[in-house]
């Protein structure tokens, strides 16, 4: 341990929320997308899953809305550090979405991919048993453009980049295939209970 | 610009042996790619990639941790600094990249945070941060209080190729407080290699007092002041009126890679400045402090 000459830090909150390495952000919500923010309005989102599937489809807005309701309340995690807790999200689970579309046996992994052309990879397992959501509420609220709004993918057990904003689709293949930040040196799968922050954590 | 109250200067994030990166070319226009193709190793997405990576990063640099020892502190504004590190491991890094660093309490507490890297890459073995003393901040707020030449930290990195800048193409960058720091890197690199590419940043502060590196701008340099400003210069926040000139007949012949730096109120205005005045959004990199 290395310990810096000085340094106290913040009084030390017992929090079994906070992975490690993370602090508590409170109200903030910190917008750190790399790209323009779009001006997507929900009559110009679709959201369409293909590749190792039975049945390729595409959701319009009011489509998506038709599938049951599903929220997430619980916590979020960003790999620059910060948490935010008792976030609430509406949307619809994702397995609503992928039962329509029957994956293959063979599919193993996803690449997410937004209106923007962002991606990102997971495995198909982190995607289902009611794990991840299409949410486009936020606090009862439209979820805002700089959020991802209208729609984004929300997959709060991961770092949340792989949370992908302005969600288009999803590509299940057989294997795994590095996004947009995990070809730049972020981590293939991003479990931040393991610090996975960086390739090679 | 909004600040935030929690540790925010990203901004001061990513940056030198060059020449240990390798330096990939673009990716090919993916426009009209063939998007039928099912579980291809090289999928694409249906929608334009709005952010290509820039280059090939190294993960064994970034997945060490590096002890960085204070060697000189100098004061740049009212509220930020910028500390100098003698990292005698340092890998090199690109203008544009950050670091993660970290420091221990000793009941072993630790609070790590991303800055961008000031310095440019030659400068090596060595790296400088500009930090805001942020409101309340555990780690800016032992740099600007308790730490002195001598002090030791924890580093990693460099990290992320995506906001870094080879030096290869023109760029236009545009930043706002402590948002110039790792676009200082690109100002500070291209004038120590004499890089005849064309360079410009507009650099927004609230004030003079407040312009960090004030006194190491150029011709390259337009700043805009928000609040106050030196007789004769209009106050005011950046406008179409300074992105104009330097887009569309004012622009490069293939045109500019933007870096836009800030808090992420300054990021949206300054992008959709960009795409107003015609910017192609796929060559518009944005890195928001947080």
């Amino acid at each position: 341990m290395n310990v810096t000459r000085g340094f106290t830090g913040r009084p030390r909150v017992q929090n079994a929320g906070l992975p490690p390495g993370q602090y508590d952000a409170g109200d903030d919500w910190p917008v750190l997308s790399a790209e323009v923010t779009p001006d997507l309005a929900p009559a110009d989102w679709s959201f369409r899953i293909d590749g190792l599937v039975a049945e390729p489809r595409t959701w319009d807005w009011s489509e998506a809305h038709a599938l049951p309701a599903s929220a997430y309340e619980g916590d979020i995690h960003c790999v620059t550090s910060w948490s935010k807790f008792g976030v609430r999200f509406g949307g619809v689970s994702l397995d609503a979405f992928l039962d329509a579309v029957r994956p293959d046996t063979s599919a193993t992994h996803a690449v997410a991919y937004s209106h923007t052309g962002y991606t990102t990879n997971l495995p198909l397992a982190d995607l289902t048993g009611g794990r991840a959501w299409i949410a486009w509420e936020y606090g009862g609220r439209p979820l805002p453009a700089e959020h991802g709004g209208p729609a984004r993918l929300l997959v709060p057990h991961l770092y949340f980049w792989k949370s992908a904003k302005w969600i288009a689709g999803l590509r299940l293949l057989d294997h795994d295939e590095p996004g947009f930040w995990e070809q730049n040196g972020y981590h293939a799968r991003g479990n931040p209970w393991e610090e996975q922050r960086y390739s090679g954590d | 610009m909004t600040e935030r109250s929690t540790e925010s200067s990203t901004a001061g994030r990513r940056a030198s042996a060059a020449a240990s990166w390798p330096v990939a070319p673009f990716p090919a226009p993916l426009q009209g790619a063939d998007t039928t193709r099912v579980a291809e190793p090289d999928f694409v997405p249906e929608t334009r990639f709005a952010v290509p990576g820039r280059i090939a990063v190294s993960n064994r640099a970034a997945a060490l941790w590096q002890t960085a020892t204070l060697t000189e502190v100098r004061r740049e504004t009212p509220d930020a600094a910028t500390f100098r590190f003698a990292v005698p491991g340092w890998a090199g890094h690109l203008p544009g990249q950050h670091l993660m660093l970290r420091l221990t309490a000793d009941d072993g507490y630790t609070a790590q945070r991303h800055y961008s890297i000031a310095s440019p890459p030659d400068d090596a073995g060595h790296v400088e941060l500009t930090l805001d003393h942020v409101e309340d901040g555990e780690v800016s707020g032992w740099f600007h209080t308790i730490a002195k030449p001598g002090d030791e930290v924890e580093v990693r990195g460099p990290l992320s190729g995506f906001f870094a800048w080879p030096g290869d193409r023109p760029a236009l960058l545009i930043g706002a407080g402590s948002g110039v720091v790792p676009l200082m890197s690109m100002v500070r690199h291209h004038r120590a290699r004499d890089l005849s590419v064309p360079l410009r940043l507009l650099v927004s502060a609230r004030g003079p007092e407040e312009l960090i590196y004030a006194r190491e701008y150029g011709s390259e340099t337009t700043p805009v002041f928000t609040r106050q400003a030196p007789e004769g210069t209009p106050v005011g926040r950046l406008a179409a009126s300074h992105v104009a000139p330097l887009l569309g007949a004012g622009q490069p012949p293939d045109g500019w890679e933007a870096y836009v730096c800030g808090s992420n109120a300054f990021a949206e205005h300054a992008s959709r400045l960009l795409v107003a005045a015609g910017q192609p959004v796929d060559r518009i990199r944005i890195e928001r402090f947080g």
